[in-house]
C-alpha cells in the first residue's frame, strides 16, 4: 500500500510537471522553471516566519508571490534594462535563492524547516502523513491528495487554455496583434508553474523538480512534431519514470526521487538514439528515392 | 472607399535603448493601395509596423486607423511578422497555424466554430496550401512557410494588411503568387502595406510608397516618390547603391518584369 501511495504521488507530480514543462520548453523558458523553483525559497521561508505555521496554504501564497516576483524581475532586467535573458535569469533567481538560504539559516534554525528537505525532498515520507475520510475507514496520504488535485487543476488548465498557450508560445507578437494579452497569459502560466513547484517541494525537492519540468517534455519533443502527441508522450514518460524509478530505488536502496529522474534521463537518451536513427533512415530513404 | 484614409501616423518617434529609430514620422495612407515601405537596413521599417500594431511603445506621436484607435478597430487589421521571427520547429500543423488567424481574445477558451474552420480552409486554398494542411510546419520550405503566414493573415478577413518582408527567402514562383494575391486584395479595396528591401522590384510591385530613413523621406504615389532625389536622400551613404541608382532609375522608365528573380537571403532591419 505504501508503494502505491509513493508511486501515485510521484507520478502525479511528474505528470503535472510534464504538462507545464512542455509549454516552458516551447516558450524557450526551460530554465525559467529552474529559476522559479529556486526563487520560491524566500517566499516559503517568509510565509513560514509570518504565519508561524508550516501549513500548505500560507506557504503556497508565499511561494507563488516569490515565483511571480522572479518572473517579473527577469522580464524587467531583460526587456527594460536590456540585459541578456540568460543573464537576467541567472541573476534574479540566485539572488532570491541566496536570500532564502540566509533567512533559513539565520532565523529558522530552531524550527522544523529542513534545508535538505527543501532542496531534495523526501518522497519516502509520503505515506506517514495521512488524512482520514468517512470516520477513519478510508485514508490517503496528504501529499497524494494534494498532488492529485494539482494534477487535475493543471490538466484542466491546459485543456481550457490550450489555444491561448499554443498561440502565445508559437508567436507572441502575432497574438498581441490580435489583441490577446500576452503578459496576462505569461503571468497566469508562470503562476501555475510556481504553484506546482512549491507543492512538489516536499515530494521531490527544489532541484529535481527542474528535471521533471524539462526532461520528459524534451524526450517527447524529440519524438513528435505534434503538440497534442507531445503532451501525451510527456505524460507517459513522466508516468513510466515514476513507476520505474520507484522500483529502481527499491532495488538499489537509493533515493526514490533521484531514481525517478535518472530513469527520465535514460528515456531521454533512448529517444535521442531513436530520433537519430530515424532521421538517418529518412535521409537514406530520400537518397534511394532520388 | 478609394479616398478614405486607412491609416495615419502623426509625429511618431520611437527608439531602442534611447537610440531613435523613427523620428517624427507623419503621413497618411489612402485605402485601396498596395504600398511599399522602403528604406535601407536599420531605417526603421519594421519598427514602423511594430508601432502601428502597438507591439512597442512609442516615445511620442500616435497612430489612427480609419480615424480610430487601434483597440477599436483591431479586427480590421492584420499583421504578418517576419518569417524568421518564429521557431518553425514548433510542433504544429499548417492548419493549426492558419487557424490562429481566427483566434480572438474572446474565443480563446472555446472551440473554433465551423464557420471559422471554413474560412481557414478558404485561406489555405487561396495560397495553394490546402494540400499541405496536415503537414507539420517544420517540413515546409521557406516559400511554403511564407504562404502559411499569409494564409493565416487572410483568415483574419481584415481591411488593412501589414506585412514584414513577405518576399524574403521565397522562391520566384511563390513571390509571383503572393504578389498577385496581394494585388487581388488591393483590387477588392483592401489596403496592403509591405516592408520591402529590394529597390529593383519595388517599382513594379507597388503603386504607393513610403520611403524611410529614420525620418520620413517621402510618402505618396510611386511616380512622385521613386525619383533620384528622394532615393539618394534615403540611401545616401551607401556607395554601392548610389552607383546602381542610375541604373534603377533608368529602368524606372521601362518597368518591365524581370524574369531573373533569385532566392533572396538576408533579413530585414531591426
Amino acid at each position: 500500500m505504501e508503494a502505491i501511495f509513493i508511486i501515485a504521488t510521484g507520478a502525479l507530480v511528474a505528470m503535472t510537471c510534464a504538462l507545464l514543462g512542455s509549454f516552458l520548453l516551447l516558450r524557450k523558458m526551460a530554465m525559467l522553471g529552474d529559476a522559479i523553483s529556486h526563487a520560491v525559497l524566500p517566499g516559503i521561508v517568509l510565509a513560514f516566519m509570518i504565519s508561524g505555521s508550516r501549513d500548505n496554504f500560507s506557504m503556497l501564497i508565499g511561494a507563488s508571490l516569490a515565483g511571480l516576483l522572479v518572473t517579473l524581475l527577469i522580464e524587467l532586467l531583460h526587456k527594460k534594462i536590456h540585459l541578456q535573458e540568460d543573464a537576467s535569469i541567472g541573476i534574479s533567481f540566485t539572488w532570491l535563492f541566496a536570500i532564502g538560504v540566509i533567512l533559513i539559516s539565520a532565523y529558522t534554525e530552531q524550527v522544523d524547516l529542513d534545508q535538505d528537505c527543501v532542496l531534495y525532498g523526501e518522497i519516502a515520507y509520503v505515506p506517514f502523513d495521512l488524512i482520514y475520510f468517512s470516520g477513519g475507514e478510508l485514508f490517503f496520504p496528504r501529499a497524494t491528495i494534494i498532488s492529485g488535485l494539482l494534477f487535475l487543476l493543471t490538466l484542466g488548465f491546459v485543456l481550457v487554455a490550450y489555444k491561448g498557450l499554443k498561440i502565445t508560445s508559437f508567436n507572441s507578437d502575432y497574438a498581441k496583434s490580435l489583441g490577446i494579452s500576452t503578459l496576462a497569459w505569461h503571468l497566469v502560466f508562470m503562476s501555475m508553474v510556481s504553484i506546482t513547484t512549491v507543492l512538489s517541494f516536499e515530494i521531490v525537492g527544489a532541484i529535481l523538480i527542474v528535471a521533471l519540468l524539462v526532461v520528459p517534455p524534451a524526450t517527447a519533443y524529440l519524438l513528435t512534431k505534434r503538440l497534442k502527441q507531445m503532451l501525451l508522450l510527456a505524460l507517459i514518460f513522466a508516468l513510466l519514470s515514476a513507476i520505474g524509478g520507484y522500483y529502481l530505488a527499491v532495488l538499489l536502496d537509493a533515493s526514490i526521487a533521484g531514481a525517478m529522474v535518472s530513469l527520465a534521463g535514460f528515456f531521454f537518451l533512448l529517444a535521442l538514439i531513436f530520433s537519430r536513427l530515424r532521421s538517418r533512415s529518412l535521409k537514406v530513404d530520400a537518397y534511394l528515392n532520388e | 472607399m478609394e479616398n478614405q484614409t486607412a491609416l495615419e501616423v502623426h509625429n511618431l518617434t520611437a527608439s531602442y535603448q534611447r537610440k531613435p529609430v523613427l523620428w517624427e514620422i507623419d503621413f497618411k495612407v489612402p485605402s485601396g493601395h498596395l504600398i511599399g515601405i522602403l528604406g535601407p537596413n536599420g531605417s526603421g521599417k519594421t519598427t514602423l509596423l511594430r508601432n502601428i500594431m502597438n507591439l512597442m511603445e512609442a516615445d511620442s506621436g500616435y497612430v489612427k486607423i480609419f480615424g480610430k484607435d487601434l483597440d477599436e478597430v483591431r479586427s480590421r487589421l492584420s499583421y504578418v511578422p517576419q518569417r524568421e521571427s518564429v521557431d518553425w520547429n514548433f510542433p504544429a500543423s499548417v492548419r493549426e497555424v492558419v487557424e490562429m488567424g481566427r483566434y480572438r481574445p474572446g474565443n480563446l477558451l472555446r472551440r473554433l466554430k465551423s464557420s471559422d474552420k471554413q474560412k481557414v480552409k478558404a485561406a489555405l486554398e487561396k495560397v495553394g496550401m490546402l494540400a499541405y494542411a496536415d503537414r507539420q510546419i517544420s517540413e515546409l520550405s521557406g516559400g511554403q512557410q511564407q504562404r502559411v503566414f499569409i494564409a493565416r493573415s487572410l483568415a483574419q478577413e481584415a481591411d488593412i494588411y501589414l506585412m514584414d518582408e513577405p518576399f524574403v527567402g521565397v522562391d520566384a514562383a511563390t513571390e509571383e503568387a503572393i504578389l498577385s494575391l496581394l494585388s487581388g486584395l488591393r483590387d477588392e479595396g483592401k489596403t496592403v502595406l509591405i516592408v520591402h528591401h529590394d529597390l529593383q522590384s519595388a517599382y513594379q510591385y507597388f503603386d504607393w510608397m513610403i520611403l524611410l530613413n529614420t525620418r520620413l523621406i517621402a510618402a505618396g504615389p510611386k511616380e512622385e516618390v521613386f525619383n533620384s532625389t528622394y532615393l539618394r536622400e534615403a540611401y545616401g551613404g551607401k556607395l554601392n547603391l548610389l552607383s546602381k541608382l542610375g541604373e534603377i532609375i533608368a529602368r524606372e522608365q521601362f518597368p518591365l518584369r524581370e524574369p531573373d528573380f533569385k532566392e533572396k537571403e538576408g533579413s530585414g532591419d531591426e
